[in-house]
Formats: structure tokens, sequence, C-alpha cells
């Protein structure tokens, strides 16, 4: 049988790829969304995989609503790219430097 | 080693592999596909959690609109590939060692002492005339019944963002003005000329 740790380690070592990909893709704003995506996704296995094993319907109730919150996010943050090739012209996070923080 | 065992190292092999083929993957459509992979094998990790709703809802909502959503703006926005490649090792044995880390960490609180079998024993399987999704409504309808209508805004909410985001001004847009149509004078519209006509003999 398939025990929970087998899971969790599954969910961390693929939240670990996607924080590998966030540092390695720094320059791309698409990737580095779609990394964020996979991070999600590796929460939202841990909250399944708890669910599951505990008995207790919750956790899919959580997974539900990452789910809307992460489509809601996605519109937004692809709208803003949108936004930003069309003024600079280019998606790159180097260009993005108007505020001086 | 049996089937069930076989089958999640099987997806979780294919989960893995194509997570890391996206963030090394150079093309950008590549990349959303290789994704798109991973999000299929999730799913299918899910199933074999007995969350069936939630893993057709993630190939529906994130295969489905999600990722086209991504490809739609990849082949809208002409992306220079040479200006996204420039930096793209720089950090990457930060990213590792970082990474590393994490896993050997979490593996050591993870282990099958606090997480194995003899803790958390595998519940026993539901029968055929169990409904996920009935279970799942009969708790968002009545105890997350709130949480469902706030989720129901956010997502107008996102909508209305987007749209007003990327909306263009004004003047791109054809439209009637209706004071002007109906403040038109005859002059305005028509304007007679007096010519004169040539002759019958073309003189």
């Amino acid at each position: 049988m398939v025990s929970l740790s087998d899971y969790l380690i599954l969910s961390s070592v693929i939240f670990c790829i996607g924080l590998v990909g966030i540092f390695v893709n720094r320059t791309n704003i698409i990737t580095l969304l779609m990394c964020v995506e996979l991070i999600l996704v590796a929460v939202n296995t841990n909250f399944i995989a708890f669910s599951h094993f505990l008995g207790n319907e919750t956790g899919q109730i959580f997974v539900f609503f990452i789910l809307t919150v992460a489509a809601a996010e996605v519109a937004i943050g692809l709208a803003i790219l949108t936004l930003l090739f069309r003024n600079r012209g280019s998606i790159s996070v180097d260009v993005t430097n108007s505020l001086k923080g | 080693m049996n089937s069930e065992q076989i089958i999640f190292y099987i997806l979780s092999f294919w989960f893995v592999a194509s997570s890391l083929a996206m963030i090394f993957s150079r093309n950008a459509v590549k990349a959303v596909l290789f994704l798109v992979l991973a999000f299929f094998s999730a799913a299918s990790i899910w199933i074999l959690l007995e969350a069936e709703f939630l893993a057709i809802t993630l190939i529906l909502v994130y295969v489905g609109a999600v990722m086209v959503l991504f490809l739609f703006v990849i082949k809208m926005l002409n992306i220079d590939k040479s200006t996204l490649r420039a930096k793209f090792t720089g950090y990457l044995s930060l990213g590792l060692i970082v990474a590393a880390i994490i896993v050997a960490e979490m593996s050591l609180v993870l282990g099958t002492n606090q997480f194995g079998l003899d803790v958390f024993s595998s519940p026993a399987r539901h029968g055929a005339d169990y409904s996920n999704i009935t279970v799942l409504a009969m708790q968002l309808y009545t105890t997350y019944v709130y949480p469902f209508e706030l989720a129901a805004v956010l997502l107008l909410i996102a909508i209305i963002a987007a749209i007003t985001l990327v909306h263009r001004n004004e003047t791109s847009r054809k439209k009637q003005s209706i004071s002007e149509q109906v403040n038109v004078q005859a002059k305005d519209r028509v304007r007679l000329v007096s010519i004169t006509l040539p002759n019958k003999e073309g003189k």
C-alpha cells in the first residue's frame, strides 16, 4: 500500500521543482506564473492526501477554493502581462524597473 | 509491491519528469504542454486518493481553460527568445542547492517514522455506491456556503479586473453619438454647388 509519507514526499519534490523553476526562469514572467501553478498543485496534493488518510473532506473543500483563487490569479496575471507587453514591448522582468524600490 | 504502488510510482515518475522538463524547456509553448502533462499526472494521483471531483475539475479548469489561456497569451505576444535565454543558468546552482536542502529537510520530517503506514494506516476503499461529489456538495452548500459565495464574487472581480486592465481606450472604438445625430442640420450634410453646364455642342 502507498503510505501517506510517499504522497507528502512527492508533493515536496514537486514544490521544490517549482521553486527551482522560479530561480532558473527569473526573467520570463510566463514561466514564473507556470511555476507558481506547479507549486499550488503540490500544495493541493498535500491537502488531498491528508483528507484521504484522515477521512475528512474538509481538505478537499480547501483545494476547491485554492483552485478558484488560482484561476482568478492567472486571469489577472496574464492581463497584467498583456498590458506590460503593450506598454514596454517585452515581458522580461528586467524592463519592469519603473518603481525604484 | 502491489498494483497500487506500481501505479503510484509510474504516475509520480511522469509528474516529476514533466515538471522538470517544464522548468528547463526554453520554448514557452513546450513548457505549457509539459505542464499539461504534469497536471494530468496530478489528476491521476488525486483519483488514486479518491478525490474524483477535484481531479476532473483540475483537468477541466486548468488544462481546459487556464493552460489554453496561457497558450493564447504566448501566441499573442511576440516574445523575443534571445533576451529570455540570456540569463537562463545564472542562478541554477543556487536554486539547486536551496531545493536539495528543502527536499532533504522535508524527507527527514515526512519520513515513514512520522507518516508511515503504521502511523497513518491506509483507509478502506469506499464502495461502488459512494459518491465523492455528493459528499463534497453536502459540505460545500451547508457548512461552507458563505465562502462559496465569496469565491463566486472573487471570480466576478477577476473577470471585471481582467477586462478593465486590457481594455483599450475609447478612441479605437466606433460608436454612435446620439446628440450629434439629433442636432444635425441639412447644411451639414448636403452642400449645393452651382456649376455651369456645357453646351450641347460641347463648347
